[in-house]
């Protein structure tokens, strides 16, 4: 029988009140149950490529919903039960606040798991996690967004902002490079974009194929298309690693600031908050420092592009 | 000619916390207690709670005793003159396989459920490097972005015992300054003799220690206090220059140093499994064996792996065996954002003596700060066994 006198007290901090309240994400050094994800329906899956679905989730509780509140260009961390959770960027308006848009390439053992799940089904989502885009720091210049394939998803979040609030911004130039036709995205907005939102699309592909009448080649030889006027212009660039090399350096050649180039790193997140040190880019974290990084510390940041 | 008690004591704290902690120590009380008394008090504690302590398992090839924080029943199990154990404390707040949450099925709906219950635990025998490097993990895991209530439960709940050893050859504790610690324990015992000299930090311990003999300390006491602390200062044989080593890293970030090194490093994470304040993780996720439930775990993950920097699409961001090592140094002795880029080493070695390749971080450092001698005689080109 114990000695009650030198037995330590258990401290349960399951029944503080901290751990009991809603979990907010964007405040800070607060412990709550980060681990605990909203729950959603996926309402709609629609096939946008060969690899790559965009599903459409709503957020169960109402409460939750008001909540989870992002700004262009922040993650989350969507989980699939017994699969595992996967860091997505967030494709839609941040004006919608009924419903998610993601847009989903398959490429590993959860996205593929995500594949095969039909309308209906619950997920969780947990977030929003990072950095985002300054959009009111950017108002009242011209826009140059360069995405390199799948960097098309994280540019519809600002596309949709910049959208929303048009007249805020002079000349918005969209640069957008894929291999192949078929890799296009949102293609079925594309007309919107351009005739209601008055936005330059310029679309290029690597292989062209008898049915695309438009430029064939790099994302660099888009720039010819258009003039850049530097003192005015901030640019946002997203795509694979090499495109960011080109693309910057190009950029920074024609004199636009390093403090107005962003750009949206990718790493395989574990945790979403700074722990598990698995998106570790130099010595700062994708998760809470990024993903959106100006290209200034990107330069010296060591392996981040 | 005998200083007062308090004027010791300043004396001390100031010699030996040149680096301002921040943190409030304040709340310490002094006793001295007789080694039969501090028997009888680890005794009762042992009975009354689940304690671990370190106990010999085995002796290596060179006949060193090998020593683990393993379950305790009574003072005779602990051995408390053991150099160092071969694996940190962290495991008991941080462990291999962590369950983060659990998910319950029923049809196409789900549930989930979080558990941070943890039982109290007694902690015996910490060495000052290892509690200098729980308060290191405190800082990254509890002041950062999103505080782990994981970590802060096991954490609140364990009972610590600190106890301060004259160094192994190899240890460089002193040149990181985490050969005494000041804060983030309930008690620390330094051996003067025929008694124990304690710092009582917490009013557990306090609470305890009143059902036991113990008196204040005298000025011998206190002379014999910084004598024993001197002693272990002194007796400190490996020294690393650690002056300025951040920026140094930054400037040696393409330095051929990491590419001779890389190439000796096998990429087992050995040492981030024996380090003390190692964290990185990746979580994953398995059905159980029923299909009717699901459960996410947190497993403890090395940089050296080779799969650590590895994205969607199967790009590494990290490929080289060098660009991994020159990585966890990073982490080591740079420090990230998240613990104000201090450096997170104590200086034990573990690392270096559990690495199959012979790779040590004192000549590491000292290679990369271009000492000639040790580029000439540390590398060579077979990994050297143990």
């Amino acid at each position: 029988m114990p000695d009650k006198r030198f037995v330590i007290p258990r401290q349960d901090i399951n029944r503080e009140a901290f751990a009991a309240s809603i979990p907010d994400f964007n405040r800070r050094s607060e412990i709550m149950k980060t681990d605990m994800g909203y729950k959603c329906s996926i309402t709609n899956i629609v096939r946008l490529t060969e690899q790559e679905k965009l599903f459409q989730l709503h957020i169960l509780e109402s409460r939750e919903r008001e909540i989870f509140r992002f700004r262009p260009g922040q993650f989350l961390m969507l989980e699939l039960p017994g699969y595992g959770e996967v860091p997505i960027s967030i494709s839609s308006s941040c004006s919608n606040h009924e419903f998610l848009e993601l847009c989903i390439r398959k490429a590993g053992h959860v996205t593929s798991a995500l594949f095969n799940v039909e309308k209906g089904a619950y997920v969780a989502v947990r977030g929003p996690f990072g950095s985002s885009f300054p959009m009111d720091e950017m108002s009242g210049n011209n826009i140059l967004l360069i995405a390199g394939g799948l960097g098309m998803a994280p540019l519809r979040s600002p596309l949709s902002w910049i959208n929303e609030h048009r007249e805020r911004f002079e000349n918005v130039d969209v640069l957008y490079g894929v291999k192949e036709p078929s890799q296009l995205l949102f293609t079925y907005q594309f007309d919107e974009w351009e005739m209601i939102n008055h936005i330059r699309l310029h679309t290029i592909v690597e292989h062209g194929t008898a049915e695309w009448n438009s430029r064939t080649g790099m994302i660099t030889d888009l720039f010819n298309d258009i003039t850049i006027n530097p003192a005015t212009t901030y640019a946002i660039v997203c795509g694979p690693p090499v495109m960011f090399k080109v693309v910057c350096s190009y950029l920074d050649k024609l004199g636009i600031p390093m403090n107005r180039m962003f750009v949206s790193l990718e790493r395989r997140m574990h945790c979403g908050m700074g722990k598990c040190c698995r998106c570790m880019v130099g010595s700062t974290f994708t998760c809470v420092d990024g993903p959106v990084f100006d290209y200034w510390s990107v330069m010296n940041l060591k392996e981040a592009i | 000619m005998y200083l007062s008690t308090k004027g010791i004591l300043a004396f001390v704290n100031e010699l030996y916390s040149s680096k301002p902690t921040g943190k409030e120590c304040d709340g310490m009380i002094y006793k001295v207690i007789s080694k039969a008394e501090f028997k009888r008090f680890i005794d009762t504690l042992v009975l009354n709670n689940p304690s671990f302590g370190p106990r010999q398992v085995d002796s290596d090839i060179r006949g060193d005793a090998v020593y683990h924080f393993l379950p305790v029943t009574s003072f005779d199990d602990i051995a408390f003159d053991y150099t160092a154990t071969a694996s940190s404390a962290k495991h008991f707040f941080l462990p291999f396989r962590e369950e983060l949450s659990r998910f319950a099925f029923h049809g196409q709906d789900w549930n989930q459920h979080i558990n941070y219950d943890t039982n109290p635990i007694v902690l015996i025998g910490l060495r000052p490097c290892d509690i200098s490097a729980l308060n290191i993990l405190d800082d990254v895991l509890l002041n950062g972005h999103f505080p782990s209530p994981y970590y802060l439960g096991k954490r609140k709940n364990t009972f610590v015992i600190g106890m301060d050893h004259l160094p192994r050859p190899d240890c460089f504790c002193k040149s990181m300054n985490h050969h005494s610690v000041q804060t983030g324990f309930n008690l620390f015992c330094s051996d003067i003799g025929e008694e124990y000299y304690l710092s009582i930090n917490s009013s557990k311990a306090f609470n305890f220690l009143k059902e036991f003999n113990t008196r204040d300390p005298h000025d011998e006491d206190n002379c014999r206090l910084v004598e024993r602390r001197k002693l272990i200062s002194n007796s400190f044989l490996s020294e690393v220059d650690v002056t300025a080593l951040p920026s140094i890293l930054d400037i040696e970030f393409d330095s051929p140093v990491w590419e001779k090194w890389g190439n000796k490093c096998l990429s087992c994470g050995t040492c981030a499994m024996v380090c003390p304040t190692c964290y990185c993780y990746s979580v994953e996720e398995s059905f159980a064996i029923d299909l009717n439930g699901a459960t996410r775990q947190k497993r403890l993950y090395s940089c050296n792996l080779v799969d650590f920097a590895v994205v969607a699409g199967g790009h590494n961001f990290r490929p080289k065996n060098g660009d991994r090592l020159k990585y966890r140094y990073y982490h080591q002795h740079r420090g990230f954002a998240e613990n104000a880029n201090q450096q997170i080493c104590v200086g034990c070695n573990r690392c270096g003596r559990a690495c199959l390749a012979g790779i040590n971080p004192k000549d590491v450092i000292n290679d990369l700060r271009m000492e000639k001698e040790s580029c000439l005689t540390n590398v060579s080109l077979s990994p050297g066994r143990t």
